[in-house]
């Protein structure tokens, strides 16, 4: 046990106990990002699959849309410690957008509208544990929340859900994106508490 | 990333929900303006929660770490940091985290500050790397509050913007001004940036920082008055986040 802190009672609750270590539950939606929130015209919107040299796979915003969708009920988890629990998602499972994609690769680099970039392993983009969302509690997702596209990982933690998400870049190593080079962990499971360079 | 036992040395209050706090940490590796810690309280069955905080001090500070917290109405944590600690408690932090939202005093570009309420924390932590590293870089804080009550660093601002220009700080109020104030209560909008930011054409980095409405707007006003947007680089939170 660490340091007591005189005074401090703290608050318990049920809910606790649903929740990775060292977050706490909030029921609004917090909004972190490192810059202005990008403002994407749906008629020049993209989403590509490349492996670094050439495109694989793109959609344009109705190619997409005319893709089935799924609907989502999963909690999420952001590093900066809040969780939200049962939040409502639709999109695209990537194992849809990823089928006739023929690959080795062993994981990809998600980029965004605004330059972000966030690494992954290409088995966690698979096998329904993300998606690409575009709608959330039952609206069109908006700009500050990642719209009109965001990608969808709710087993890590939260950063790794790129907002404004264009493509994925596939890769035969990893590389650290934006956060993840900038003291994040790499993999960031928040049932491990991988939040820093650091952290095991 | 090691947890560090810190003692308060010093608390003092910037306004009637602002408290600032000033911890001793002999084994403080250093940190760079901009950056957080995270906090932990522990209660004495064992529970224990964490919390992100901005450094308010600069980065040579003589092994201190000084906080800035605000009160959140239904917080755990700020009601007992605001209220309840006193000098000589022993809390643990850990840090500095976070390398994107941060000037460095090698940065030899123009500066824009825009602070939101809170959001200063991190600003005023430039400032005061500025003035202890001695740089000469030209800096603009343009400072929103709800009303001139509210405004933290009160003293040390006025002494920076009368003393030493090349701080230039403008602070607008959202809720009430003043006596005699030229610009009626309102939010910062495209007039207030362009008279009291720096042009574009300058280059500056902009660093902004507050809760997520604010930095949304101030953003806006910023590219659309032709700021490039890897120029800006912002830092927001939500009611929840507790990072101040």
């Amino acid at each position: 046990m660490g340091t007591i802190s005189r005074g401090f009672t703290g608050r318990r609750s049920s809910a606790d106990a649903k929740l990775p270590p060292g977050q706490y539950l909030t029921t609004d939606f917090p909004v972190l990002s490192a810059g202005p929130t990008p403002h994407i015209p749906l008629d020049r919107w993209e989403f590509v699959i490349d492996d670094g040299t050439n495109v694989l796979r793109k959609w344009d915003w109705k190619s997409l849309r005319d893709l089935p969708t799924e609907t989502i009920t999963v909690d999420v988890h952001c590093v900066t410690r809040w969780s939200k629990l049962g939040t409502s998602w639709e999109g695209v499972s990537l194992d849809t957008l990823l089928a006739d994609v023929k690959t080795d690769a062993s994981h990809a680099m998600a980029r965004s509208y605004g330059d972000y970039t966030t690494n992954l392993p290409l088995k966690d983009l698979r096998n329904k544990q993300a998606w690409i969302a575009v709608r959330f509690d039952g609206k069109d997702l908006a700009p500050e929340h990642g719209g009109p596209a965001r990608l969808l990982v709710p087993h890590l933690y939260f950063w790794k859900s790129a907002k404004w998400v264009r493509g994925i870049t596939l890769m035969h190593q990893d590389k650290p994106g934006f956060w993840e080079s900038l003291g994040y962990h790499i993999y960031g499971d928040p049932w491990r508490e991988q939040r820093y360079s650091g952290d095991e | 990333m090691i947890w560090r036992v810190g003692t308060v040395v010093a608390l003092h209050d910037e306004t009637a929900t602002a408290r600032t706090i000033t911890f001793e940490v002999p084994d403080w590796p250093g940190h760079v303006a901009g950056q957080h810690v995270d906090l932990r309280v522990t209660a004495p069955d064992g529970y224990s929660t964490v919390r992100s905080y901005s450094i308010a001090s600069a980065p040579n500070s003589g092994g201190c770490v000084e906080l800035t917290v605000e009160r959140l109405p239904n917080g755990e944590v700020s009601p007992y940091l605001t209220q309840e600690l006193a000098v000589g408690d022993r809390l643990e932090l850990r840090g500095p985290i976070g390398g994107w939202f941060v000037w460095r005093t090698e940065q030899t570009e123009p500066i824009q500050l825009i602070a939101g309420g809170s959001g200063i924390v991190p600003l005023m932590a430039m400032v005061r790397s500025r003035g202890s590293a001695a740089s000469t870089v030209p800096f603009r804080l343009l400072y929103s509050v709800r009303e001139p009550g509210a405004i933290f660093y009160r003293d040390e601002l006025l002494t920076l913007s009368d003393h030493n220009h090349s701080v230039s700080i403008t602070c607008a109020y959202t809720r009430a001004t003043p006596k005699n104030w030229p610009r009626p209560p309102s939010r910062i909008d495209a007039a207030l940036i362009a008279d009291t930011t720096w042009s574009s054409n300058l280059v500056p980095t902009c660093y902004v920082c507050g809760p997520t409405p604010f930095v949304e707007s101030a953003t806006d006003l910023l590219i659309a008055s032709g700021h490039g947007r890897d120029k800006v680089r912002t830092e927001r939170f939500g009611p929840t986040g507790e990072r101040k």
